[in-house]
C-alpha cells in the first residue's frame, strides 16, 4: 500500500460537508476505512462524535451503508447482522465503527461478547480518549490526570484500560493498534485483517482538537509524536504472531524517543500537570513498553 | 396436524421452529431459560436451520436479533422480568426502526426480593415502547399466537415488534395437549419473510437512524402508531384464518368473550388466570350471579372499542390486575378505566410476586364486586383494592 494507491481509491469514505469540527481525527480514519473497505463494509455506529459526522437526513455523508445503534450494542447489532448476511448467503465485511466509549465502557461486555465468539467483523475503535459528543467527559481510556469537562480541575485520576490488550487476551485472531498519523499503516492494517476470518479489532489513536485542547492543524502532529515520543505504540497481533509495528519499532530504545514534553505541552488538557507527573506519565509508559516488548517475545517463542 | 403433549416453552419453541427462523439470539433467565434450551438443542441437532447467538446480556439479545432483522432475517428472541428491563432500551430502538422481532416473555415478578414466579409487571411495564402485546391464555395459545406473531409483526401494515407473554411456570413449565400443524402447511401458511422496503448492505450507501429534523421523528412516530391502530385489523384477520385453517381451538382477535352475551357484571382480566376466573365465572352463573369475561388478549394494540362496547353494556367491571402502578392503581385497571364511558371498575390487585390465585378466590373477588355494586358502593372504587386474605390487618 502507497499513499498514491490509497487515494485512488473510489469510496471516499466521508464526504466534504460533513459536520465534523475541523482537524477531526475520526474523519481522517473514515477517509482509510472508505478507501480500503468501502464498497465491501457495511457500518454499525454506536452513539459518539459519527452519530453527528454522519450527517443528517435525508442526507448522509458516509459513504458506507449504515446502520445507527444504541451506545452499549454495537458489536451485538454486529454480530446480528453478519448471522443474517450467512444466513441468507450474501457476502460483506460489518465493520463496527466506535469511539472508546462505545467500545471500552459502556459496550465493553457487548464487545467481549462478540470477541469471545470470534464473530466475523471488524471493529474500529477511533480512541479520542473522552466522551467527546457529549463534551469532553472523562472516559476509561482518558489517561491518568488528562483535563476533561469531569475531571475539570486535577485531571483524570484513574489509570487508561487498554482496550487492544483486553482484546487480544480473549484470545480474538486480529487486534492491532495504529494511529490516524499514519494511514498506510492503519490501511494495511485494515487489510491484513479483512483476510482473517473471525474478530478482529482495530484501536486507533484519535487526536480531537477541541477535547485535547490543541490547535485544529495539529491533529496529524499531535498523532505522530505521540508514537514518536512512545506515547502510543503501534503493534499488530495476528494469529499467533504479535509484531510492534515497524514504526514504533525505533522506539523500543528509550533514546531513540522524542521528549514526552513535546507531545503534552502541545495539549492544553496536559496544561496542569507538575514535572513530576511528567516523570510519572514517563514510568507509566515505561511501563507500557515493557509489556508489549515482552509480547512481542511472548508471541515469538511459539 | 399432530398432538403433543408441550410444555409451554417447548411449544413456544415449536412454533418458531416452524416459522423458519434465521437467527435465534437469548441470554438466560428463569423462567424464559427453557424456550431457548430447547431451540438451541434444535439447533445442534440440525432439526433447525438458524444461527444461535449466544450472548452476554439481553440488551445484546435483543440487540443481536435487531440486527439481523435490519438484514432481512426472521428472528427470535426470549426473556423474563429483570431480562426484559435491561432490555428497554433496545425495545424502542426496535420500534422506532420499525423492524419486525418477535419475542416470547415469560413473565415473571421483579425484584427484589429475589422471587421467579409470574406477575405481570413485566411485560406490562413495556406498553408504551410500541410493541404489539399479546398475553396467552394457555399452552395452546402461547403455540399459536408466537405463529402468528410472525404473519402479524411482519405484515406491510404493521411491521412492528411483537411481543407474546406467558405466564412464568403456570404457563411456561406446565404440559397440555397442544395440536401442532404440519410443518408444509405452516410453511404454506406463513411464506419467508418479505424483504423490507429498504436493504443494509454493502456497496449501497444508506443511513438508517440519521439525525433529522424534529418534526420527522414526530412523523416517524405518527406512521408507527397507524401501524399498531392497523395492527388490530391484521391480528383480527391474522388469528380468523389461523383458526379457519389449523382450528387448534383457541380464541382470536384481541378479546375473548365469555359468558358476556346477556353479562350485567363483567371481570376482565388477561394471561393463564383467566382460565380460574372462567371457573369462577360457571359457578357463579349457577349461583344466578350474571357475571362474565372479557379476557384481553391483546394488550397492545389496546381494544379499546371492543372493551367500550362490552362496558356499556354492563352495570359494572372488575380488572383483575396481575400488575401494579405505584401511586396510582393497577396497570390493567387504569387502561380498562381510560376507555369506560360510564362504566363504573373496580380494581382488584392481586397474585403479585406469584400469590397463588384460586378460582374461589375469584369467586369471592367477584361476589364481593358484585355485592359491593348493589349495594350501592361503586363510588369507593377509586382506589384499588388489594386482595390478599392472608393479611388481617389493614
Ligand atoms: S469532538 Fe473531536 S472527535 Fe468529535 S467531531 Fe470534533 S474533532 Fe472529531
Amino acid at each position: 500500500m502507497s499513499l498514491p494507491r490509497l487515494a485512488q481509491g473510489r469510496n471516499r469514505g466521508v464526504m466534504p460537508g460533513n459536520p465534523a469540527c475541523a482537524g477531526c481525527p475520526h474523519t481522517i480514519g473514515l477517509r482509510v476505512m472508505g478507501r480500503v473497505l468501502g464498497d465491501k463494509a457495511v457500518l454499525v455506529v454506536p452513539a459518539g462524535c459519527t452519530s453527528i459526522i454522519s450527517g443528517f437526513y435525508p442526507r448522509s455523508s458516509l459513504s458506507f451503508p449504515l446502520l445507527h445503534v444504541p451506545f452499549a450494542s454495537a458489536a451485538a447489532v454486529a454480530s446480528g447482522l453478519r448471522a443474517s448476511m450467512d444466513a441468507r448467503g450474501e457476502e460483506g465485511v460489518v465493520v463496527v465503527w466506535s469511539g472508546d466509549g462505545g467500545a471500552a465502557d459502556i459496550g465493553l461486555a457487548t464487545l467481549s461478547g462478540a470477541a469471545v465468539r470470534n464473530e466475523d467483523i471488524l471493529v474500529v475503535v477511533s480512541d479520542n480518549e473522552a466522551y467527546m459528543n457529549t463534551g469532553i467527559q472523562a472516559s476509561g481510556t482518558t489517561p491518568w490526570k488528562a483535563l476533561t469537562t469531569t475531571s475539570p480541575v486535577l485531571g483524570k485520576s484513574e489509570e487508561r484500560k487498554d482496550i487492544a490488550l483486553l482484546m487480544l487476551f480473549h484470545k480474538a485472531p486480529y487486534v492491532a493498534t495504529a494511529s490516524v498519523a499514519y494511514p498506510i499503516d492503519f490501511a494495511e492494517k485494515l487489510e491484513r485483517a479483512l483476510k482473517v476470518k473471525g474478530f478482529k479489532l482495530i484501536h486507533l489513536h484519535s487526536p480531537c482538537p477541541p477535547g485535547w485542547r490543541f490547535d485544529a492543524g495539529k491533529t496529524v502532529e499531535v498523532a505522530k509524536l505521540a508514537v514518536e515520543t512512545g506515547a502510543w505504540i503501534l503493534w499488530e497481533y495476528m494469529e499467533g504472531s504479535f509484531r510492534i509495528s515497524p514504526q514504533s519499532k525505533p522506539f523500543v530504545q528509550k533514546e531513540r524517543r522524542k521528549p514526552l514534553a513535546e507531545y503534552l505541552k502541545l495539549q492544553g488538557r496536559f496544561s496542569h500537570l507538575r514535572p513530576e507527573d511528567v516523570i510519572e506519565i514517563e514510568k507509566k509508559m515505561e511501563e507500557s513498553w515493557r509489556l508489549v516488548v515482552e509480547l512481542e517475545k511472548f508471541y515469538s517463542r511459539s | 396436524m399432530k398432538k403433543k403433549i408441550l410444555m409451554g416453552s417447548h411449544a413456544v419453541a415449536e412454533a418458531v421452529k416452524l416459522a423458519r427462523v434465521d437467527v435465534i439470539s437469548a441470554y438466560p433467565i428463569t423462567p424464559q431459560t427453557v424456550i431457548v434450551e430447547r431451540l438451541a438443542e434444535m439447533v445442534e441437532r440440525g432439526e433447525l436451520k438458524s444461527r444461535y447467538v449466544r450472548v452476554e446480556s439481553e440488551h445484546s439479545a435483543l440487540a443481536v436479533v435487531y440486527g439481523a432483522s435490519a438484514g432481512g432475517s426472521r428472528v427470535f428472541t426470549a426473556t423474563s422480568s429483570h431480562g426484559l428491563l435491561y432490555m428497554y432500551e433496545m425495545l424502542w430502538w426496535v420500534t422506532n426502526s420499525r423492524l419486525p422481532v418477535v419475542m416470547a416473555v415469560a413473565t415473571r415478578a421483579i425484584g427484589p426480593p429475589w422471587n421467579i414466579h409470574t406477575d405481570h409487571n413485566d411485560a406490562l411495564t413495556i406498553r408504551d415502547a410500541g410493541w404489539i402485546i399479546g398475553f396467552a391464555e394457555s399452552v395452546q395459545e402461547a403455540f399459536d399466537m408466537t405463529l402468528q406473531a410472525y404473519k402479524i409483526g411482519e405484515d406491510k401494515r404493521v411491521l412492528l415488534p411483537v411481543m407474546i407473554a406467558l405466564d412464568g411456570f403456570i404457563l411456561s413449565h406446565t404440559s397440555e395437549p397442544v395440536l401442532v400443524p404440519e410443518e408444509e402447511e405452516v410453511a404454506d401458511w406463513l411464506p419467508p419473510r418479505e424483504p423490507l422496503p429498504f436493504k443494509v448492505e454493502p456497496g449501497k450507501p444508506f443511513a438508517v437512524g440519521n439525525l433529522g429534523p424534529d418534526n420527522v421523528t414526530m412523523e416517524l412516530r405518527w406512521n408507527a402508531w397507524k401501524a399498531a391502530e392497523r395492527a388490530k385489523r391484521v391480528i383480527e384477520e391474522v388469528s380468523a384464518q389461523y383458526e379457519k385453517r389449523f382450528v387448534t381451538g383457541t380464541s382470536s382477535g384481541l378479546v375473548e368473550r365469555y359468558e358476556t352475551e346477556g353479562a350485567k357484571y363483567l371481570a376482565i382480566s388477561i394471561g393463564a388466570w383467566s382460565g380460574d376466573v372462567k371457573e369462577a365465572v360457571d359457578a357463579l352463573r349457577e349461583e344466578g350471579y350474571d357475571v362474565g369475561l372479557a379476557r384481553i388478549r391483546y394488550v397492545r394494540p389496546f381494544p379499546r372499542e371492543e372493551l367500550r362496547d362490552l362496558l356499556s353494556s354492563v352495570r359494572a367491571a372488575v380488572v383483575l390486575d396481575r400488575s401494579v402502578s405505584m401511586g396510582h392503581m393497577g396497570i390493567l385497571g387504569s387502561e380498562v378505566r381510560a376507555v369506560s364511558e360510564r362504566t363504573p371498575v373496580k380494581n382488584v390487585i392481586a397474585g403479585i410476586g406469584g400469590v397463588d390465585v384460586s378460582y374461589k378466590d375469584f369467586i369471592s373477588i367477584l361476589r364481593g364486586f358484585v355485592e359491593e355494586y348493589e349495594a350501592g358502593l361503586s363510588g369507593e372504587w377509586s382506589v384499588a383494592e388489594w386482595y390478599m386474605p392472608w393479611v388481617t390487618e389493614r
